[in-house]
């Protein structure tokens, strides 16, 4: 039993190292110039430790504003998100009403349209509202999110009916007992779903590409992206120092809430997508 | 008899009314998904079908050109071969990722004390696909910079090829790319369904005399191939799907080889502002997914076991 354990260790072992490398080069390099990382690519520790990369980077773009965009923007769609589709699923859940597995069904369906299919005419349309280059194209239309609302389903349908009987016996109509009884018993699958969407939003780069132009505007993988893109003499050590800015945080919270995270993101099998 | 006749009027007395009311809770309940799942969902599929089929530029005249815009794409050897390579790119990250995971998960149910390993395999899930494209840049840039080729030339006296900028490699790259920054999601994934298997089942086939591989072979892989199944259909569905890492590891536009069909609908959209093409190609896009989805759920009937 023994060796069978050492054996399983030493692969996975060597499977976390090729994990953490990319992180581990991306922080040294970071404090590297550019004259080390040509003549001594292989070198591990920078010499001298350039220091001044992180407020060189800080200062190139506006990055304490992306910081702030990409955060309410995904407070305000983890709330929005939340709120919307538990009252959704509620529905679905709770509800009789005519054509119901019907309507669920299409919810399920929508679900299969890949973004790019889409992402045309919503431009299109966005643009007549007014809402290219303006935080309205990333809050508004990600409100529409059937997955969340099957989540939510599931979990709902787990809380037992008894409990809202007894509270519409006490007088209570639908909205308190959607408000009071079901959500303080789907907290786990709120806070699920909360992260997904949160992570879905603070990382997505597709749509902020697209709708967005000002840098001012930016989200963090926009900024980061266009970071990347204006420099015609490669400087990565500055690159790699602005990716550790936008990246480290992240991952600081999610060592946090490593288990929580990585729970839901198994039980939901989705991920953030 | 008592029952049922206590049972009837009940429900005949409550069925009416209630249900009218119901009917305007669901209603009001459903409303604000409802209407966003119409408006930013629905309508702009509708529209895509329509723009597919239209030559327009967003400023001037809209102008009917029937299937000209598909069969405009579909005999251009740029679609061909981001179409090829499309399906390059899934057949590299689909079944090595998924086996990677599968292994890596097998291990760490096997293995005490598996929990940092789980954190270490999950990093890349929660970081920005673009700031994993950064790191791993350097690592696989051809030039000076790139670490891999600077270790191959030195360690080894290998003259390794550009991944990045080889029109033959570049699909591997980001392959590689993808699947390290997916491994993890589909290990956890897997990890759960592997925890459902009840112990007492692996048990009784050991006491009849089922070694390691036979267990894992007879009796874990068909448990675990309703939750298989699942992670390759929604992995072929991503890696359909896959922009941000290419977009930023390599621009298609200066290497073909990384030109991919969703590449294909962004350029012609958001770059040369034709959007009935870009629909098109989008719209050809989403068939392609859908067909080959069709056929992964045929062949599910016949791989996968389901428990009854």
């Amino acid at each position: 039993m023994r060796p069978r354990q050492v054996a399983l260790h030493a692969g996975l072992t060597l499977g976390g190292l090729a994990m953490l490398f990319p992180f581990v080069w991306m922080l040294l390099t970071s404090f590297k110039g550019v004259r080390q990382m040509l003549n001594n690519p292989l070198d591990w520790l920078p010499d001298p430790w350039r220091w001044e990369n992180y407020p060189d980077a800080l200062g190139a773009v506006p990055f304490i504003t992306a910081y702030w965009n990409s955060f309410y923007i995904a407070a305000l769609n983890v709330t929005l998100t939340l709120l919307t589709s538990a009252m959704a699923a509620y529905a679905f859940a709770r509800i009789r009403f005519r054509g119901s597995g019907v309507l669920f069904v299409v919810f399920l369906a929508t679900q299969m349209v890949p973004a790019q299919v889409t992402v045309v005419p919503l431009y299109l349309m966005l643009a007549r509202f007014g809402w290219i280059d303006s935080h309205l194209s990333l809050i508004v239309p990600s409100i529409a999110n059937p997955f969340a609302v099957f989540l939510l389903r599931q979990f709902i349908r787990a809380v037992p009916v008894e409990l809202e009987e007894a509270a519409r016996i006490d007088g209570a109509g639908r909205w308190r007992c959607f408000w009071n009884v079901v959500l303080p018993n789907i907290r786990p699958g709120l806070g699920a779903l909360g992260i997904i969407a949160f992570l879905a939003s603070w990382n997505s780069f597709f749509f902020p590409l697209i709708f967005l132009n000002s840098p001012e505007l930016a989200t963090v993988p926009l900024l980061l992206s266009q970071f990347s893109g204006q420099r015609t003499a490669v400087d990565y050590g500055l690159i790699l120092a602005a990716s550790a800015i936008a990246v480290v945080p992240t991952l600081i919270a999610f060592l946090i809430g490593q288990r929580k995270i990585i729970n839901s993101m198994a039980a939901s099998g989705l991920g953030g997508r | 008899m008592t029952v049922l006749a206590r049972a009837r009027p009940r429900t005949l007395h409550r069925a009416r009314p209630v249900r009218n009311r119901d009917g305007w809770w669901a209603a009001f309940f459903l409303a604000p998904q409802v209407a966003a799942l119409l408006v930013f969902l629905v309508f702009p599929l509708g529209f895509a079908v329509v723009l597919a089929f239209m030559r327009w530029d967003g400023l001037g005249q809209k102008e009917w050109v029937g299937f000209d815009n598909f069969a405009a794409q579909l005999s251009d050897p740029e679609f061909g071969l981001a179409v090829w390579n499309t399906v390059k790119l899934a057949l590299l990250t689909v079944p090595f990722g998924l086996v990677f995971a599968l292994l890596i998960a097998v291990a760490l149910n096997n293995v005490k004390g598996g929990g940092f390993y789980r954190v270490l395999y999950f990093l890349p899930v929660v970081t920005s696909s673009v700031a994993v494209a950064l790191m791993w840049q350097i690592i696989l840039a051809g030039n000076d910079y790139g670490v891999l080729n600077s270790s191959l030339e030195r360690w080894f006296g290998i003259s390794a090829p550009d991944w990045l900028g080889d029109p033959g490699w570049v699909i591997v790259a980001i392959a590689v790319v993808t699947i390290w920054s997916s491994l993890g999601l589909n290990v956890v994934i897997f990890l759960a369904g592997l925890q459902t298997i009840p112990p007492q089942i692996v048990e009784a086939a050991r006491m009849d005399g089922a070694g390691s591989l036979r267990i894992f072979r007879s009796v874990t892989l068909p448990l675990l191939s309703p939750t298989i199944f699942f992670s390759t259909v929604v992995a072929v569905i991503s890696s359909f799907q896959a922009f941000d890492q290419i977009y930023v590891l390599v621009d298609p536009e200066d290497n073909e080889g990384a030109r991919t069909i969703v590449y294909q609908v962004y350029e012609l959209g958001f770059k040369d502002f034709q959007f009935g093409m870009s629909s098109a190609a989008a719209l050809i896009l989403l068939v392609l997914t859908l067909l080959v989805t069709l056929v992964q759920f045929a062949a599910q009937k016949r791989l996968v076991h389901y428990d009854s």
